[in-house]
């Protein structure tokens, strides 16, 4: 990830290493704190549409709640099951997370902006690939080997058939996520985040001319990141806690920050290819435009998993295979056809 | 109505309002309608508005639900047989208790043991009153027995403590005798709780 950091910048002239720098630590720093704070904000809102109160006793109403979640997930045992596959059960949870973290350099989240009194141009972006929302995608695809590994090497039987249904899941949402991007693709002609936002800075938000494209993303993003319509892979009430059933303490934890990071990565995603991305809108400034769409994405998955049930693997595979895959098909063959007219 | 209708099991015959539930679907064309139908209902985001809605009562309409336990508590009924509270005469504040040995005789766990004695006005007087609630099941008879009310069932449920004896003794269930015109008078059992207007609720028959 450093190496790409240099080249980046050396290819772009006007952004200096340091800008980069900065970015980096930007993401780092801020979506780190909200993938922890994300657990608070979680708890917080299920409770308040269930009118309970959550999480209070802690710091002035529950704010330092994440502290001791954390010092408890630090300080627990960290326990190895006898008959794992040791090597493959330590680095599992790193997957989950790492890739989470990978991908969110290809991100651009806020504008770019130059530090008051310096000339540090700091980019939109930390890494601006031209095959950048490929590089996401593809990315937040290779973090499901997480739970995938995990289930397997625990040498649990609820691990396994976590480890199944993430296989299932991995097989039907990915060909949904792929086509509903592709008909914004299209349309603005690029791979690059940056690109999709430009599209949108003169224009009317892509969601306008997508409609079905959005909402099949979204749909593909919820089963994505676990997300309760679709949380097969840990179902509580049917496989115990399925791949994480083995797991305690840190290692716990890496997975569901890897979980979190990856549902403000679609969040970002969303905004950027749908929602107009970080431009101004109106009368306000494109950095409080963007933390909105990311904020309302985010409240919208709490929001679905309050009101909503899971769904069975088998009704995810019929969904995925038999109807969101037509549709977005479809939408794909309809765009074109539009855009050769 | 007259009884005749009433008796009529008849099934059949009365009026009866059949529910207009939709048929399973026979043809392809129908299985066909009812899936665009039921896409196309927006009962998942009803789903949403009503966690909405409660979430907007629970926030600004003052219908949080939580009682934060240790800090605030529910009324309790006065059904409940908790710890037993030793109540005195409103009067002069003297106890109740006359020493009878009924709760004592009564009581089936055996956990209730007292000694008296004559005062210097011939009066008698406890000396020495203990329940062991090691062994007390709470059944109340003492309390029923009691010809002076004086032991009765109070709602003191917390019952953790670093001793047992720290609740059986005679003064501890005693009224304190400065928080006297607190003394609730006991109101027996079968009483309806204190909060028994507000958990009514109508029957949700309303289909």
């Amino acid at each position: 990830m450093v190496s790409t950091i240099f080249l980046t910048a050396t290819a772009l002239p006007e952004v200096i290493w340091i800008g980069v720098i900065i970015k980096a630590v930007l993401i780092l720093a801020v979506i780190a704190a909200i993938a922890g704070f994300g657990t608070y904000i979680e708890r917080k809102i299920l409770a308040f549409m269930q009118r309970r109160l959550g999480p209070q006793h802690v710091g002035p109403f529950g704010l330092l709640q994440l502290a001791a979640d954390g010092i408890k997930l630090f300080t627990k045992e960290d326990i190895i099951p006898q008959h794992a596959n040791k090597f493959i059960f330590s680095i599992a949870p790193v997957i989950t997370a790492a890739t989470a973290f990978i991908a969110l350099a290809a991100v651009p989240v806020f504008p770019d902006f130059t530090i008051p009194f310096t000339d540090i141009l700091v980019p939109s972006i930390a890494s601006d690939i031209n095959v950048g929302i490929l590089f996401v995608l593809g990315m937040m695809a290779a973090g499901l080997y997480g739970p995938l590994l995990a289930g397997m090497s625990q040498g649990n039987k609820w691990g396994i058939i976590g480890s199944a249904r993430t296989a299932i899941q991995f097989l039907s949402y990915e060909v949904v996520t792929g086509l509903s991007v592709l008909a914004p693709i299209m349309m603005v002609g690029s791979l690059s985040f940056v690109d999709f936002n430009d599209y949108q800075t003169d224009g009317l938000w892509l969601v306008v001319y997508q409609p079905i494209a959005f909402v099949l993303f979204l749909i593909a993003g919820f089963a994505e990141t676990n997300r309760t319509p679709f949380d097969l892979l840990e179902h509580e009430a049917e496989i115990i806690s399925g791949y994480v059933t083995e797991y305690s303490g840190m290692r716990w934890g890496l997975f569901f920050i890897g979980e979190y990071a990856n549902m403000i990565t679609i969040g970002v995603i969303a905004s950027i290819v749908f929602l107009g991305g970080y431009n101004d809108f109106l009368f306000i400034p494109g950095w409080i435009m963007i933390i909105g769409k990311i904020a309302f994405s985010f409240f919208f998955m709490l929001w679905v998993r309050a009101a909503w049930p899971h769904v069975r693997p088998d009704q995810l595979m019929w969904l995925c295979w038999k109807v969101l895959m037509p549709l977005a098909v479809i939408n794909v063959l309809i765009t074109g056809l539009v855009i050769m007219i | 109505m007259s009884l005749e209708q009433f008796k009529n099991r008849n099934v059949g015959t009365q009026n009866y309002v059949k529910l207009d539930l939709d048929h399973s679907p026979t043809t392809g064309w129908c299985q066909f309608k009812q899936v665009v139908k039921r896409t196309f209902k927006p009962e998942l985001f009803v789903g949403l508005g009503v966690t909405f809605r409660e979430m907007v009562n629970a926030l600004f309409r003052g219908k949080m639900h939580t009682t934060q336990y240790p800090f605030e508590k529910l009324p309790i009924s006065p059904r409940y047989r908790a710890i037993h509270d030793m109540l005195r005469l409103l009067e002069s504040g003297n106890y109740r208790c006359i020493g009878c040995g009924l709760c004592e005789k009564i009581c089936i766990s055996d956990c209730i043991s007292m000694e008296t004695k004559y005062d210097e006005n011939q009066r008698k007087e406890v000396s020495e009153y203990t329940i062991n609630f090691g062994r007390c099941i709470f059944c109340g008879y003492c309390a029923e027995v009691c010809p002076e009310l004086a032991i009765v069932h109070g709602g003191r449920y917390e019952n953790a403590s670093e001793q047992r004896a720290s609740f059986s003794l005679f003064e501890d269930m005693l009224t304190p005798i400065d928080q006297l015109n607190l003394q609730q008078e006991y109101a027996g059992f079968g009483a309806i709780s204190p909060n028994a207007d507000e958990n009514v609720k109508s029957t949700p028959l309303a289909y």
